[in-house]
């Protein structure tokens, strides 16, 4: 079987002014279909940046990236968008919810992209509001949320969907112990369920749960440990 | 994403910013709103006119004294005629095939009364042939006797007004009113007609063109009214008119000689053209309203980077943020127009009713004119920041926070 996720010399270069800063360089990596895998490094080391490439939010300045086996970097915007509607879920550190939508709205944000019909999209976000616990906040606005509801209207919104990957950019560095706990229960019950998780976190305790860590320093894994 | 989604959602960025929704509609309904009613009023000033002018009567030749320098259509700003037009002129076009009446005309104002009843009124000089041409109808007694136009003759027909002024409830046929210094017996009392040409038919006094010029002192004539047999063959009649009265005036063509058709059509140009002018600077306002909708469209974007760059990460393309972002622009120059168009339409009705003799309404024409103007600059000046919008790179929109 084909890894889900392959990287190979994958570099993403900024031009800031005179400097060229690598925020990622020569990067080669796999990660298995239904894999578990936490990004660690210090602040700056191009994390979130190897992130946003695996979801084709950012288009890498060398190297190839295949998703299921096929190049994605040759698609274009239209097809990249398709992708990242039915194969990926972002789930990021400061909950990135619309402040004007209703947590319901938020959760049906994607299909709502994706042109799926309203009874359908009520059932699905039904369905996440129950399982994560706030359905009686369905109708409450994000700023009238907790940090720990909002991150679970956020990860509602990435598995809506039904995505293969949800990609975690801190997922907890926002929230208190014990909603941090309860974010990651949900999330690595996603995983047990068969989705790819990536995470990027600063927190080692956190890391080391992870089938496989992989550390990143200036731009370059520098450790690659697996469980 | 359907488009009634894409409407429910645009609807709850306008329920997030009501003041500057209601600040865009406000600006794009004044610009359509001051389409609407100005198009209403040239229209009532168009329809006005051409009111004016058929209420004249139809197959119409007028004969003016005097060369027109401009070679339009239009009734001359007459220059100094080396010859009159005098009674003889008139009476020698009766040889002209297709010619059916001759109306040679005088004009003036003089104060008239009855038992030191008194008022000043426009007093004008006819004949028999007047009351065919002119479609007037009497509603008493009969109009002026079909006598030779140069002879005088104490006899006068009133407008109904008149009637009602100088004489109330009592009977006025065969009274005798005084006009200056000369005295006319009241034969006829005209039906009431209301205004044509600027004159209002009801507050004339219409005496024999003869008295007329003896009154006023005059040997020439205001104008010449020709009524033709027929529309065809008008412009020959005219030509022939021409030809006889400048023949008559030792070869000098010193008279004007136009049709009503003629008149008609340049009006109808004239107050269309100025119709459009007002329309366009009009909308002005309108493309105003544009500028403001975009600049506040920027705004818009950069505030809403943050959730830009989320749709991307959730599925959406840059070509459905594009059409989201028009969509916006789209929907609320829509309203603002349709809101513009009610508060229009409500301002003609008020402005036909303070006004009652121009018939103002907004031609159906401006209405679809003005919605698709405005839908179409919404779009237009949309389109700036709803690229600006697709074109955000989602990773630094996401990241300033
Ligand atoms: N849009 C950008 N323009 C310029 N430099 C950037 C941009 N995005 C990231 N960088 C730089 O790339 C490096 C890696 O950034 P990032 O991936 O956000 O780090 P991390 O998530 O590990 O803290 C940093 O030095 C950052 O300044
Ligand atoms: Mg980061």
């Amino acid at each position: 079987m084909s890894p889900i996720i392959q990287l190979n010399g994958i570099a993403r270069h900024f031009q800031v002014g005179e400097q060229r800063v690598k925020a990622l360089d020569h990067i080669d990596l796999t990660i298995e279909q239904g894999g578990y895998m936490a990004v660690m490094g210090p602040s700056g080391s191009g994390k979130s940046t190897l992130l946003n490439m695996i979801g084709l939010l950012d288009r890498p300045t060398a190297g190839e990236y295949l998703l299921n086996g096929h190049e994605t970097t040759a698609l274009s915007d239209d097809e990249q968008a398709t992708v990242r509607r039915e194969q990926i879920g972002f789930v990021f550190q400061f909950f990135h919810l619309v402040p004007r939508l209703s947590a319901r709205e938020n959760i049906e944000l994607p299909m709502l992209l994706a042109g799926i019909d309203p009874t359908e999209r009520h059932q699905r976000a039904n369905k996440l509001l129950t399982d994560y616990r706030i359905t009686d906040r369905a109708d409450h606005r994000p700023d009238q949320l907790s940090g720990g509801q909002r991150q679970r209207v956020a990860i509602a919104r990435a598995t809506v969907m039904q995505p293969k990957i949800i990609l975690a950019d801190e997922p907890t560095g926002n929230l208190d112990r014990s909603n941090g706990h309860e974010v990651m229960e949900i999330i690595e019950q996603l995983n047990r369920e068969g989705i790819t998780l990536i995470m990027v976190t600063h927190d080692p305790e956190l890391g080391a749960r992870a089938h496989e860590q992989i550390r990143i320093v200036d731009g370059q894994i520098t450790e690659h440990l697996r469980r | 994403m359907t488009l009634i989604d894409t409407l429910h959602y645009t609807l709850t960025t306008f329920r997030a910013h009501r003041l500057r929704l209601s600040l865009m509609l406000l600006a794009t309904a004044i610009g359509v709103a001051s389409v609407v009613i100005l198009t209403s009023l040239g229209e009532g000033a168009r329809n006005y006119v051409i009111n004016e002018f058929s209420s004249m009567g139809s197959n119409l030749i007028i004969v003016f004294p005097g060369k027109a320098e401009t070679t339009g259509a239009l009734p001359p700003v007459v220059g100094e005629a080396p010859n009159d037009l005098t009674i003889d002129d008139a009476m020698a076009l009766k040889r002209i095939l297709g010619i059916t009446h001759i109306a040679p005309i005088n004009i003036g104002s003089a104060p008239i009364d009855w038992r030191r009843r008194e008022r000043e009124t426009t007093i004008i000089g006819g004949n028999h042939a007047l009351a065919t041409i002119q479609n007037i109808e009497l509603a008493e007694g009969e109009f002026l006797p079909d006598i030779d136009p140069r002879k005088t003759s104490p006899v006068a027909v009133i407008g109904a007004k008149i009637r009602e002024d100088l004489f109330g409830n009592q009977p006025a046929l065969g009274e005798w009113i005084r006009i200056e210094d000369y005295r006319f017996r009241v034969i006829g009392v005209t039906r009431s007609a209301g205004t044509a040409m600027g004159i209002n038919r009801d507050e004339i006094v219409i005496i024999p063109v003869a008295s007329a010029q003896q009154l006023f002192n005059t040997p020439s004539l205001f104008r010449i009214l020709i009524h033709t047999r027929n529309r065809e063959n008008i412009e020959q009649v005219r030509d022939d008119t021409v030809a006889m009265i400048t023949k008559r005036h030792d070869g000098e063509e010193d008279v004007t000689v136009i049709t009503q058709d003629a008149v008609l059509s340049a009006f109808d140009r004239i107050l269309g053209a100025l119709t459009m002018t007002v329309a366009g600077i009009a909308s002005v306002s309108l493309l105003v309203a544009g500028v403001l909708i975009m600049n506040v469209m920027l705004i818009s974007v950069s505030q809403r980077r943050g959730e830009i760059g989320l749709l991307k990460a959730v599925g959406a393309s840059s070509r459905q943020i594009l059409w989201l972002f028009i969509s916006e622009a789209a929907l609320l120059s829509l309203l603002g127009g349709l809101i513009g168009i009610a508060l229009g339409i409500g301002v003609s009705e008020l402005l036909a009713q303070l006004y009652p003799t121009l018939p103002i309404a907004p031609p159906g024409w401006v209405i679809g004119a003005a919605l698709s103007i405005c839908l179409g600059s919404g779009i237009l000046f949309g389109v700036l920041p709803a690229k600006h919008a697709a074109r955000l790179d989602p990773v630094t929109a996401l990241a300033r926070r």
